[in-house]
């Protein structure tokens, strides 16, 4: 293959299929590479996908995307181990259009989306990986594929080769990541008929619910569960940083089962298939583990940029808006012939001006604070549980009493000014 | 901090037949020097948090079985002696997720 491309990108995830859309429906000469068998084969999330960046590409794609239900109810649980106290939102303007999210299985959606690249003009080539980046005097030109005679030259590459961002890491962007800048996740599908699924969260035909749980459901350490509700089937899924796993030395499959056999989410999935398991990482070091994004002929998009904002749950927007904000930068690039570093640096400066630098930049510290003082998982939600029962159970002692009771339960063993620290000490990571 | 104790389940096998995957013949995942697992790593941590259970140790050496790996990449940077050498498998081979 001896054509120049004016755009190579490597990854057809949400990062990389919007670089590659946005670049081939402005008349470039796109070329999108993907390991898996097809896009989505090697992709895995627990499954929500923002409806308002997606719109900023294809802006009704709601209305032919194979998407599972639109998110109606967003509930959180701090979870214990024989109770839960749980608050959400449901909104019914969320069943409407255009939407705030959707619930996806990857697999489907990524193929449909790259399609859609497809469409625009981009040359799609599955089963294919990128062994490295060619540069040459100091520029990247292109890509080395496991092809043979699979040199491919292209004015730019973009990298969008998700978490593990093996070809950044070999251009110097970054070092290797650390287990405390990842989580490591596992999730199962279960088939479960719609009517049993709209039953048991209380939900319409086409409206979706999903449940973030802390606490018991990831045994106090540093990450989150998840149940995400599809047509017909249940995403449940659990993760923690890795460094906490191996801390703990629990298998991340003993974990999942534990949650799902755990007293307050067993009715929900009660009587389903299990239809798939996955496991993937999840970039969690944030902003201060963010690489070099730019270089010569070269940009860094999606998880391989670490962009993940794990307080929110979000990512896959994260992605589609690097992807195009690198696709317009390289169309710019393009139009002035000029592929340099300083050129393309555009796109990182648009980048963190976008909410996607703003919220990461916002949370820096969160989930290292929240990894360093584990009494916010492993204490506050087990006394959060206990003080509800406390309150909510009727025994005879006055209310009065109780609250007493609640109050000295929160300080006991550190003090009124103890607890004050570590209400300060999260606010200050989260305000 | 306490120890933390989930039980054991055993269901994994079950779990990873749910799975397709296109094994290649050669192995993506090499462990370098068999000997620091021996000496080094006495809790054999990947053989715990590997999601695919693909690494076993066998007395003297750890068994790599690559046609379960699920390519998240946790035993590359999770190993502390970084003693796996960890590439994507050959292109179109490995796992195929037809939901997640």
């Amino acid at each position: 293959m001896s054509e120049k491309f004016d755009a190579i990108v490597v990854g057809a995830g949400p990062a990389g299929t919007s670089a590659a859309y946005v670049m081939a429906k402005a008349g470039l000469n796109v070329l999108l590479i993907e390991r898996g068998e097809y896009p989505g084969s090697k992709n895995v999330m627990g499954g929500v996908l923002y409806s308002h960046q997606m719109r900023e590409i294809i802006p009704e794609f709601y209305k032919e995307a194979p998407l599972e239900r639109p998110i109606v109810e967003q509930r959180m649980w701090a979870l214990s181990e024989k109770s839960v106290v749980s608050g959400g939102y449901k909104g019914l303007e969320w069943a409407e259009e255009p939407y705030n999210n959707f619930t996806v299985l990857r697999a489907k959606f990524d193929q449909w989306y790259a399609n859609k690249a497809v469409e625009q003009g981009a040359l799609l080539i599955n089963e294919t990986v990128v062994t490295e980046c060619i540069v040459e005097n100091g520029k990247v030109v292109g890509v080395r594929t496991d092809r043979p005679d699979g040199d491919i030259y292209a004015d730019v590459v973009v990298l969008a080769d998700g978490v593990n961002s093996l070809l950044a890491k070999s251009l110097g962007f970054h070092k290797e990541l650390q287990s405390n800048q990842v989580a490591l996740a596992v999730m199962e599908v279960i088939n479960l008929p719609a009517e049993k699924i709209e039953d048991r969260f209380n939900l319409e035909p086409n409206q979706g619910a999903t449940i973030e749980i802390f606490g018991d459901s990831t045994k106090g350490i540093l990450g989150t569960g998840f149940i995400y509700t599809n047509k017909d089937s249940i995403n449940i899924g659990v993760g923690t940083l890795l460094s906490g796993m191996i801390k703990n030395k629990l298998r991340p499959y003993d974990l999942l089962d534990y949650l799902k056999n755990h007293p307050m989410v067993r009715p929900l999935i009660k009587g389903g298939e299990p239809a798939e398991y996955a496991a993937h990482l999840i970039p969690e070091g944030g902003y201060h583990a963010m690489p070099k994004l730019v270089g010569n002929g070269v940009v860094v998009c999606g998880d391989a940029g670490q962009m993940v904002n794990g307080i929110n749950r979000e990512g896959s927007n994260m992605a589609m808006t690097s992807g195009k904000i690198a696709a317009e930068t390289i169309i710019l690039a393009k139009q002035a012939n000029d592929f340099s570093e300083n050129m393309l640096d555009t796109y990182r400066s648009r980048l963190m001006e976008s909410f996607v630098g703003k919220d990461l930049k916002k949370y820096k510290d969160a989930t290292h604070t929240i990894d360093k003082y584990p009494v916010y998982l492993n204490e506050y939600i087990p006394a959060v549980n206990k003080a509800a029962n406390e309150y909510f159970t009727v025994d005879g002692v006055s209310k009065a009493e109780k609250q007493k009771k609640i109050m000295k339960s929160f300080t006991e063993g550190k003090g009124m000014l103890g607890a004050i620290q570590d209400i300060y000490r999260v606010w200050k990571v989260m305000k | 901090m306490s120890t933390i104790t989930v039980p054991k389940t055993n269901t994994l096998e079950e779990k990873q037949y749910l799975l397709r995957f296109r094994a290649d013949s050669q192995s993506h995942l090499t462990v370098l020097d068999h000997d620091i697992c021996a000496k080094n790593c006495p809790d054999k941590l990947c053989t715990l948090f590997c999601p695919g259970e693909v690494y076993k140790w066998e007395g003297t050496r750890m068994s790599v079985g690559h046609e379960g790996c699920h390519e998240c990449g946790s035993c590359r940077i999770g190993c502390p002696y970084q003693n796996i050498k960890w590439e994507y498998p050959k292109g179109g081979h490995g796992i195929v997720f037809r939901l997640a």
